[in-house]
């Protein structure tokens, strides 16, 4: 099999070729205008959630922060614009539990410009104080994962990193929000990925972009430093490229043992969006009170890549983009993310967070043709097996989940190692939900080991 | 404020295969090959084929109505069993046998597993192997093929009355007077007068008399177009072929001329229709990449050793329904390597970059790359 995916010019084994639907992919990113109230949830990021240090009733100017970092696994939140603190309560968050949110009433008035943080000279600032200054701008994982920055840049006691990784593919279909910053912000990027480099120490930066995106890896190459220790590489595109480890493969050929980090490879990944964020933000002393996300999809009229305050709730995002909430052809499906991987939302209340990428809407009429498709046994035509990243065997990891024999699968059949790309999902003809019964099967796993 | 929105897990967009396709294909792409049949055998392979395929539906209905199994006849698979299974047949076999046939295909080989996906055995084998058993004259009795009047009469053995012996056909046959005629197929030939018939011809199936199935050559073209658009696995035909032709080749090669040569062993018989059709069948062969060579080459190993050391001259059915029983082992001892777990995690060759090579990991020290290839600082492809 690996001498075919030679054959085939193939990055990585397996995988699948959804279709792209990248049609947003030539529209510069535009500015979304400011909602009048901004809801900034605590947790907005794996880790702790920060702390408020505002109150209610206070005044707040954009860029100020609003809560600090509880601890080193957690970031601080600023305000995503000028306005009073309206209340500090439960809201409404993606996952789906209340969660605890800031809200702040926007000034109508105000220019909404970032006043706050002072410019800082980060080429004086040795690798521990970088760390410390991307926490300071609350940067978090832009890809989806949301995982702290400062914390995926810090090495642990003894770890050394050769490589780091720029994670350009947005193997996604819809999404064209890193597209659009790889074309628009190529210094940006620049600027983050130096910084990012001399925080871990590594000798060389290697951007990986699929190559659906030319018109980007053009504009990266004309960008790069002449330094020479940066390097863009065009990747064969396939679903699920922009996972860390199906990269690194791509690059270097190389599989990350189970278990392990690319830190194992002496490689940190990072996504395009967070380090052009950053190479904005570090230099100026700023936080995190913006990012770019791509509205699509068939129930979107005027579809787009947009630049968003954090704290904007769907509800208005959608309005701006033409969206119907209400009436005929209205959303009957609202996805933050991309459709292989995102999540559906509950309510148009939930705000866009730092991790969010795209925001997908998707009509009755969108949903119809997959609405009446029957759910048949698997018949093991072993198309999931020859789709799945990670080399299991979701027919028979379905099958045992039917049984609950969710022991045999974690020790047996590797389930642990299922990173819920659903491929096996997408490519199933008998259309089995293998995905969601793996979530289950985890989530049941989990409770186990803690219990 | 509160519009009504549903929640899905993801993925939320599904890629159009699905079962119905699947199956349908395989019924389009089987058309031309009973056409072929018809052409060849005239009324009577019609009959055989439409018979066969209708007690097939009929059971299917029935066992879906009585036990609440998932499927139904809108999904094809039924009529594939069918078709498969009127094909396997001789043209002359009693329609009323046909119709039994069909049944315990279904019946026995589907409905008691518990329908679509759970079968074990091939059905249209099942059925097979059951008439075999029960019915051993009528069906080893073949009759030639491209008989002058094949398209305005039956052959008189089809036409049998339920539960009645069929017409003798030899003596049928002997008021056509055909030259060069002696009853049999080119295995049975082989095997009890041990006269071999020309590949080529068998390849074909176009010369002369024979009484041989569609030819070998349509089937792999069909066979070739399911696996072109991925309703197939190109793995198993080409595992079946290559192990039998190999198998047939070394005996060929050290027991000398009085084994057939390889290709009269791999055209003749129903070893192409049952590599490309049978065996491929989804259900009952294995899902892993690696245990289908392993199945497919028990399959072709099987088949040949059967045709040359057991009591038939024909193997392929058993050897199908022996490597059936055998998937859920073979399943068992060929599950795919997880990712990052194989034994070499070295650099592939479609890498682009090289590992630096000061680095060795305590962990892993099998992560080092060659030596051949050092830290360039520079992609190795513009």
């Amino acid at each position: 099999m690996k001498l075919l995916s030679y054959f085939r010019g193939e990055a990585f084994q397996r995988g699948v070729h959804p279709p792209g639907f990248k049609h947003t992919a030539d529209m510069p990113i535009r500015r979304l205008p400011f909602a009048p109230r901004l809801v900034v949830p605590l947790s907005q990021h794996i880790g702790r959630p920060s702390r408020p240090i505002v109150r209610v009733g206070e005044e707040v100017v954009r860029g100020q922060p609003i809560a600090e970092a509880d601890g080193w696994l957690s970031v601080p939140q600023h305000a995503p614009a000028t306005g009073v603190v309206e209340a500090i309560e439960l809201r409404p968050s993606a996952r789906g539990p209340w969660t605890e949110s800031i809200v702040i009433r926007v000034y109508e008035a105000s220019t909404q410009e970032v006043l706050w943080g002072a410019p800082q000279d980060m080429d004086a600032f040795p690798p521990q104080e970088i760390l410390l200054a991307v926490q300071r701008t609350g940067m978090v994982g832009q890809g989806g994962a949301a995982f702290p920055s400062h914390a995926k840049l810090a090495l642990p006691a003894g770890a050394s990193v050769e490589t780091l990784v720029i994670n350009g593919c947005e193997c996604e279909p819809y999404l064209t929000c890193d597209h659009r910053l790889m074309v628009e912000h190529s210094s940006d990027l620049m600027v983050g990925i130096r910084h990012a480099m001399r925080a871990t120490g590594a000798k060389r930066a290697i951007i990986g972009v699929e190559d659906n995106k030319p018109e980007a890896a053009e504009v990266l190459r004309r960008a790069l430093p002449p330094t020479g220790d940066i390097f863009v590489e065009k990747v064969p595109t396939k679903y699920p490229q922009g996972s860390e480890k199906m990269l690194i493969t791509a690059l270097f050929g190389v599989e990350i043992p189970s278990g392990k980090l690319p830190l194992a490879l002496g490689m940190v990944v990072h996504n395009v969006g967070t380090l052009a964020a950053l190479g904005r933000l570090l230099p100026s002393g700023q936080g995190l009170v913006e990012r770019v996300i791509t509205v699509a999809g068939p129930g979107v009229k005027r579809p787009g890549n947009y630049r968003v305050p954090i704290g904007t709730p769907l509800s208005f995002v959608l309005a701006q983009a033409g969206a119907q909430v209400s009436g005929a052809g209205q959303a009957r499906q609202v996805i933050l993310g991309g459709p292989m991987m995102g999540q559906s939302v509950a309510s148009l209340d939930v705000p866009v967070t730092k991790g969010v990428s795209g925001v997908l809407v998707f009509r009755g009429e969108d949903m119809a043709a997959n609405e009446g498709r029957k759910t048949y046994p698997c018949i093991k035509c072993g198309e999931c097996v020859e789709s799945c990243p990670m080399g299991l065997n979701p027919s028979m990891l379905g099958m045992l989940a039917a049984r609950r024999e969710y022991d045999l699968m974690g020790e047996k059949y590797h389930l642990g190692d299922c990173f819920e790309c659903g491929s096996c999902t997408w490519i199933c003809p008998s259309n089995i939900p293998l995905v969601q019964q793996f979530r289950i099967a985890k989530q049941i796993l989990r409770e186990k080991a803690v219990a | 404020m509160s519009a009504l929105t549903e929640i899905r897990s993801a993925p939320h967009i599904k890629s159009p295969r699905s079962v119905e396709q699947i199956m349908r294909n395989v019924v389009f792409s089987l058309l031309p090959v009973c056409a072929f049949f018809v052409y060849q055998y005239g009324l009577s392979a019609a009959a055989s084929i439409l018979v066969v395929t209708a007690a097939c539906l009929l059971t299917e209905r029935l066992f879906v109505r009585l036990g609440g199994q998932a499927g139904d006849l809108s999904d094809y698979s039924a009529t594939i069993t069918g078709v498969l299974l009127g094909l396997t047949l001789p043209p002359g076999f009693p329609l009323w046998m046909g119709f039994v046939a069909g049944f315990t295909a279904i019946a026995l080989g589907k409905a008691l597993f518990g329908g679509i996906g759970f079968n074990v055995f091939n059905p249209a084998l099942v059925g097979r192997a059951f008439v075999q058993a029960a019915f051993p004259a009528a069906i080893a009795t073949y009759t030639p093929s491209f008989l002058p009047g094949r398209f305005t009469e039956f052959i008189p053995s089809s036409l049998a009355w339920p539960l009645m012996a069929p017409a003798d056909t030899a003596a049928w046959l002997k008021g056509m007077q055909l030259d060069a005629w002696t009853g049999a197929t080119p295995l049975a030939k082989w095997k009890f007068e041990g006269t071999l018939t020309d590949a080529g011809d068998l390849l074909t199936s176009l010369a002369g008399h024979m009484a041989v199935g569609p030819s070998p050559a349509l089937i792999l073209l069909c066979g070739a177009y399911l696996a072109l658009r991925r309703f197939m696995d190109w793995r198993i035909p080409a595992a079946i072929l290559g192990s039998a032709g190999l198998t047939a080749w070394l005996i060929y090669a050290i027991g000398g001329p009085k084994y057939p040569d390889p290709f009269f062993m791999l055209f003749s018989g129903g070893l192409i229709l049952g590599a490309v059709y049978m065996a491929t069948d989804m259900a009952t062969s294995p899902v892993t990449p690696r245990g289908m060579w392993v199945y497919g080459g028990l399959i072709g190993v099987l088949t040949v050793m059967i045709r040359y050391y057991g009591g038939l001259p024909e193997g392929v059915m058993y050897a199908i329904l022996i490597a059936n029983a055998a998937t859920p082992l073979i399943e068992q001892i060929t599950q795919p390597t997880p990712f990052g777990k194989g034994a070499s995690i070295r650099a592939g060759r479609s890498a682009s970059y090289t590992l630096h090579p000061d680095y060795i990991s305590r962990e892993e020290a099998a992560a080092k790359t060659s030596k051949k290839r050092f830290f360039k600082n520079k992609p190795k492809k513009p």
